[in-house]
Parts: C-alpha cells; structure tokens; sequence
C-alpha cells in the first residue's frame, strides 16, 4: 500500500501489534443520548466506534437496526446534525460512519468527503456501494483523507477478495453469514471461515460483523479475524432502557472476553 | 435509436448495480446466465410455447370506437390484461422462473404492489414447482386482499413489510434482505425494470414481446405505428415492454405517472433499490413515501432506462390525479365494456385529460391489467360518494 495508514488503521494496527483483538461497537446517529452512548462505548474500551447515519431504506440491516433508523429519523436526525455532533466531540477514538450510498450522493461526494475530514471523522462504511460502483467516491474519500472501508462477504471469490482488499482502507470489514445485521443463537461457522480467506490474501487488519453479538461469539472469531464489529446488541441498549450505561456495561464485556 | 442492451450495467447516467457486497456474486451469475439463456433457441422456444399456451399470447389489439369518437382521436388498447393472472406481469414472470430453473435454483423471492407481480409470481412458481415467497407492504395487503388470497391458493406464502411506510418500496427491501440470506438458493424475482443490473435489461428483454406484438398489430390495422404510445408507470415494467417496439420509430413515448408517485415528475437523480435513477426524495437523501390511489404505482422511484429515455428526450412522463384516475376507470367501463386496472387508468387519464392535444391522432395505450382486483376499492370509493352511475345519480 502506497499511502500511509489513516488514523483507523493505525489504531487498529496498533492493537494487533501489541497482540490485541480490536473491538468496533456501532451505534446509530441520532438514535436516544447517542453522544453518551459513543462516550461510554470509548470508556469501556472501543478501539474505534462507527456511527450510523440513519436512511430510509437500509436493506443490509435487519430489524433492529432498521427500528433505530425509523426512530432517529422520526426524531427529526438529519446527516448534517449527526456530522455536527460529531465534530464537537472528544472521545479519543477515531470513528467511521456507516450509511447508505444515496446520503452521500445526495450530499455531494466530494462535500460529503470533505465535511467527514472537517469534521475527524477518520472512515466511511458503505453497506450498498460495492467495490464496481465504489469509484467516484473512493477517489472523492482519497482527496479528503477519508478511509473507506469495503465489505467483503461469504459470496466473493478469491479472487474478488483480494481485489477488494487491496482497494480497502481502515481495515476489511468481514461479513460473517449470509444474511442482514442482526443478533444470532450461535456464530455462523461462515465467519471464521471468512475472516480465515481474508487473513489469506491480506494484511489490513480483518475485522468480522453481521452476526457477532455476544463476547463469546466475539471471542470465537477473533481466534482468526484480527477484531469484530458489534451493531446490533449494542443499539438494542440503546433502543430499551438501558442506554448508554448499558451499552458501556456491553462493550466492557466484550473488552474482557477479547483481552 | 434501439434499445439495446445497456453498456456497462448503465442506460446513460443511470443503472448500475448498487447493492450489498453479498448480492454482487448473484447479479454476475444472473447477468451471465440470462445471457446465455436468451441466446439459446431452446429457452426461447420453451419461454414462447409457455407464453402463447399458457399466459395466452399474443394478447389482442382492440380499437375503441365508442371512446374514440367520444375523445377525438383513434384509441387503441393492447390488451395485457387478457393474459393469464390478468396483467403484463405473466410475460416477466415466466421468463425469470424458468431462469431460476435453469440456475438450479428452488425458490423465488418477489415483491408485490398491488399483488399483481406477486400472483404471477406464484402461479410461474406452482407452475414449474418451486417454492414461492413473496413480501407486500402491510398497507397494501389491506387494499388488495384479495390478491393475498389468491396468491396464498397458488401455493405462496405472503409475508407482510412492517417498515418505513409498508407499501411496494419497503417490500422490495424486505425482499433484498431475505435475497442477501438466502442468495445461494433462491432467485429475486424482480417485478420491473428496476433494481441492479441486469434487472432493467432483463426484465426489458422479458417484456419486449409487448412492444414487437404491439407494431405488427397496429401495421396491419393502420398500416403504419400509431402517432402516440402510451402506458402507466411505477417502476415502469409495462411501459419499457410497449415502448420497446416503437422507440427506433417516430411514435411519441408518453408514460403517466400518479402525481403523489412521480419520480420523473417531482424527484432528482438517486440510489436506492440497486440502481440511479430519477427517485422522490428529501433534501438529506430519505426516500419520500409515494402515495396514490394505485398500489400498483406506489413507488418513489423509476426504472433506470426511463430516466434515461426522458433525459435524452425520447420519452416524456406525465402525472395525473386521483380524480382524473377514478373518472377514466368509469369512463373506460362504461363505453367500452372494459374495466381496467386502476394502473392503465393512468394512462387512458393522462389522454383524456389531454384530448384536445391529442385530438384526431392515433394513440396505442398499454392496458396492462384488468379492474377486477380493484372493484372492491371503487365500490366503497364510488358507491359511499353516490357518484358511481354515470347519469347523476338518478338510478337505484
């Protein structure tokens, strides 16, 4: 890779340097006291959060998260204001937003790459923007030094793997079964499998979600991926009563379970 | 120009394949599968021998007297709605279900609007044997139960979209979400012109039949292609099958969109659903809620080729009312013993409305599906406001 690491890969290349597994909780803009919940999420050990802008039509995600969407927006959230809040903090992990491609076209690419730099957001997740059509961003993103994070699924060819790989930044953003986001009784045997063809081909750290919602299933797949995302455990916290001290009590269990 | 096949995945600036990373895979196999399928004379044979035998084709072309000479003009209806299930949607249906076959798949993923896709979906599915389930917004399994039934009696499970505003939009997602589950197994069977690539293309090439049948008939009636061609859209399925046997010739292309669903008429150029097209949306980028009297219609978005055809000026969309709907339903039935869907009433609106522009030239409008799944709604529309006889309400 040419480019020098941005602020997410290096701080989860640092972690496996030191032999550690890196933990990515995600919660949605918008979404209760999200601020505080990113702040708790930190505190509890998060080696980076990624934070979700909510759309309308999020067709990777499955039920709960589709739930935080529709209650976020209901509430009047908007990307401008999630962005905002974004900047004001102070958290002390870089933070990567995930949503779908039509916010940033909407937005603009290239205002859209730039006001995520402005703002130090270090990443973007696009769940609907494969690799094919990830041009016109990506080249935006480079501009403005924003990562961006490819996903890469059980489906893809070896081949198609490494392609991915090599375009990806920040880390490879591993989906573990074939389905939406979503809690599971048990790991998918497909997410070890996965994060095994992907440390094949690659060096970016390998991180797996979709699927991985409890610390032991964490645990399980970080035997072989490099961390593991956790979105859907996390924002039913935020969604019940819990909140944001639930879901610093959540991370912190994973933290354990991953250290 | 022709309709070829698109470049790249893309109409233009518009298309493309924008889905989740899992789906990727499945849209390569499909593209390359539909390919070859529709280069083998045996697939052809075989998908032509279902469509006259079983769906009914080649649908007629009726000439309306008693409308034309009340509009002005020369009216001639293609008549989709005397194929089997009662719409265009069988043309699409059979071709993908016995793709689905052929790709060794058992199982087909559909959405539905008004159920008229997913009928047809379920009846290619019992059919050829395959197991069929499709999603239709909790709102529209109200409007349409009956539909719901039938689908249910040809063997399909029908599973309610919860989300968003639980029309045709958020079955398509629930659709999407159980396709990225289930990809290796089932096949998307894809209602309209719509969706990644090759969706567009190959629901297109499906309806083409429409288009080719259309400009014979209408040779050996007049001699000539008709002065305009028109046809309902939402996604646009029915309209891309007539326009595509006429857009190399110089027939106007019109399609009539609701006015509470106009993704030409009110929206700019997006992504949702796998493709950019024109989409009615918010200024951040939420998809906004169409909302009309056709279930059928309700969708924010359109088929890429569409956006494509009216950003080089090939084709212009139009948007009626409600109201100007309901009347066309009634004028339709009462002058020509036709009850239409309340999709085509869009359409046969748009020229009513327009007649005077219209006035002596000969108009072929696609009459896509037929009223009967629709009576129930204009009873309680009609009959509650007393306006459903067409002599003031002076009859019983």
């Amino acid at each position: 890779m040419s480019a020098e690491p941005g602020p997410l890969e290096a701080a989860l290349r640092g972690r496996r340097s030191q032999g550690g597994k890196a933990l990515v909780p995600y919660l949605t803009g918008g979404l209760g006291d999200w601020q505080a919940g990113l702040a708790a999420a930190a505190d509890a050990g998060a080696d980076a959060i990624e934070v979700g802008i909510p759309f309308s039509d999020p067709v990777m995600d499955g039920p709960v998260i589709q739930q935080a969407n529709d209650r976020a927006l209901a509430g009047g959230i908007t990307p401008l204001a999630v962005l905002d809040a974004l900047g004001r903090l102070d958290i002390g992990v870089p933070l990567a937003v995930m949503t779908y491609y039509n916010i940033a076209f909407r937005f603009g690419l290239e205002r859209f790459a730039s006001v995520l730099a402005e703002q130090g957001v270090a990443a973007a997740i696009l769940p609907d923007l494969p690799l094919e059509e990830a041009g016109p961003w990506t080249e935006a993103a480079d501009a403005a030094g924003v990562e961006t994070v490819l996903l890469a699924a059980p489906t893809a060819s070896d081949e198609r793997l490494g392609r991915i790989c090599a375009r990806t930044r920040g880390f490879v953003y591993g989906v573990g079964l074939l389905g939406v986001t979503g809690e599971r009784d048990e790991l998918a045997s497909s997410a070890v499998v996965m994060a095994g063809r992907l440390k094949q081909v690659t060096d970016v750290p390998v991180l797996v979600g979709v699927g991985v919602g409890t610390p032991e299933q964490a645990q399980e797949v970080c035997r072989v991926a490099d961390g593991a995302v956790v979105g859907s455990a996390v924002v039913r916290r935020m969604l019940g009563d819990g909140g944001p001290a639930a879901v610093g009590d959540l991370v912190g269990k994973f933290r354990r379970a991953l250290d | 120009m022709t309709m070829a096949e698109p470049v790249g995945g893309r109409f233009g600036d518009f298309g493309g394949r924008f889905v989740p990373e899992t789906l990727v895979p499945a849209c390569e196999e499909l593209e390359a599968a539909f390919r070859s399928a529709w280069a083998d004379e045996s697939f052809r044979s075989e998908l032509n021998q279902l469509l006259a035998d079983y769906a009914g084709r080649p649908s007629p072309l009726t000439e309306c007297h008693r409308l034309s000479e009340e509009l002005g003009l020369r009216l001639l209806l293609k008549r989709e709605d005397l194929n089997h299930t009662g719409s265009h949607k069988i043309n699409n249906v059979l071709g993908q279900a016995l793709l689905a076959v052929r790709m060794g798949k058992t199982r087909l993923v559909a959405e539905t609007g008004a159920g008229q896709h997913g009928v047809a979906t379920a009846t290619a599915a019992a059919l050829l044997g395959l197991e069929c389930v499709v999603y239709m917004g909790e709102v529209d399994m109200e409007r349409q139960a009956l539909n719901v039934f039938r689908m249910q009696l040809l063997g399909a499970e029908v599973r309610s979209a919860l989300s968003g505003s639980r029309t045709l939009k958020d079955a398509i997602n629930e659709a999407m979400r159980d396709w990225v589950a289930t990809v290796e197994s089932s096949h998307y069977c894809l209602g309209s012109v719509m969706g990644p690539h090759p969706y567009p293309w190959m629901v297109r090439e499906l309806h083409r039949v429409i288009g080719d049948e259309a400009r014979e008939q209408c040779r050996e009636l007049m001699g000539r292609d008709p002065d305009v061609v028109t046809a309902c859209v939402g996604g646009g399925s029915n309209a891309i099958g007539i326009f595509s046997g006429f857009v190399d010739g110089d027939a106007a292309l019109v399609g009539v969109e609701p006015a509470g669903g106009a993704a030409i008429g009110r929206g700019v150029p997006g992504v949702v659903h796998g493709s950019k097209s024109f989409l009615m949306q918010d200024e951040y980028g939420q998809v906004l809620e169409a909302e009309s009297i056709s279930a059928g219609l309700d969708y924010p978005g359109i088929g890429p080729e569409h956006s494509h055809l009216a950003a080089i000026g090939r084709a212009r969309y139009e948007t009626v009312t409600d109201d100007e709907v309901v009347a066309a339903f009634e004028l339709l039935s009462r002058t020509e013993g036709i009850i239409p869907a309340l999709e085509p009433a869009h359409a046969l609106a748009w020229v009513s409305r327009d007649r005077q522009e219209l006035a002596g030239q000969s108009v072929l409008l696609n009459l896509s599906g037929r009223g009967d799944k629709d009576v129930d709604q204009m009873m309680d529309r009609l009959v509650a406001d007393g306006s459903a006889s067409g002599d003031d309400g002076q009859s019983e």
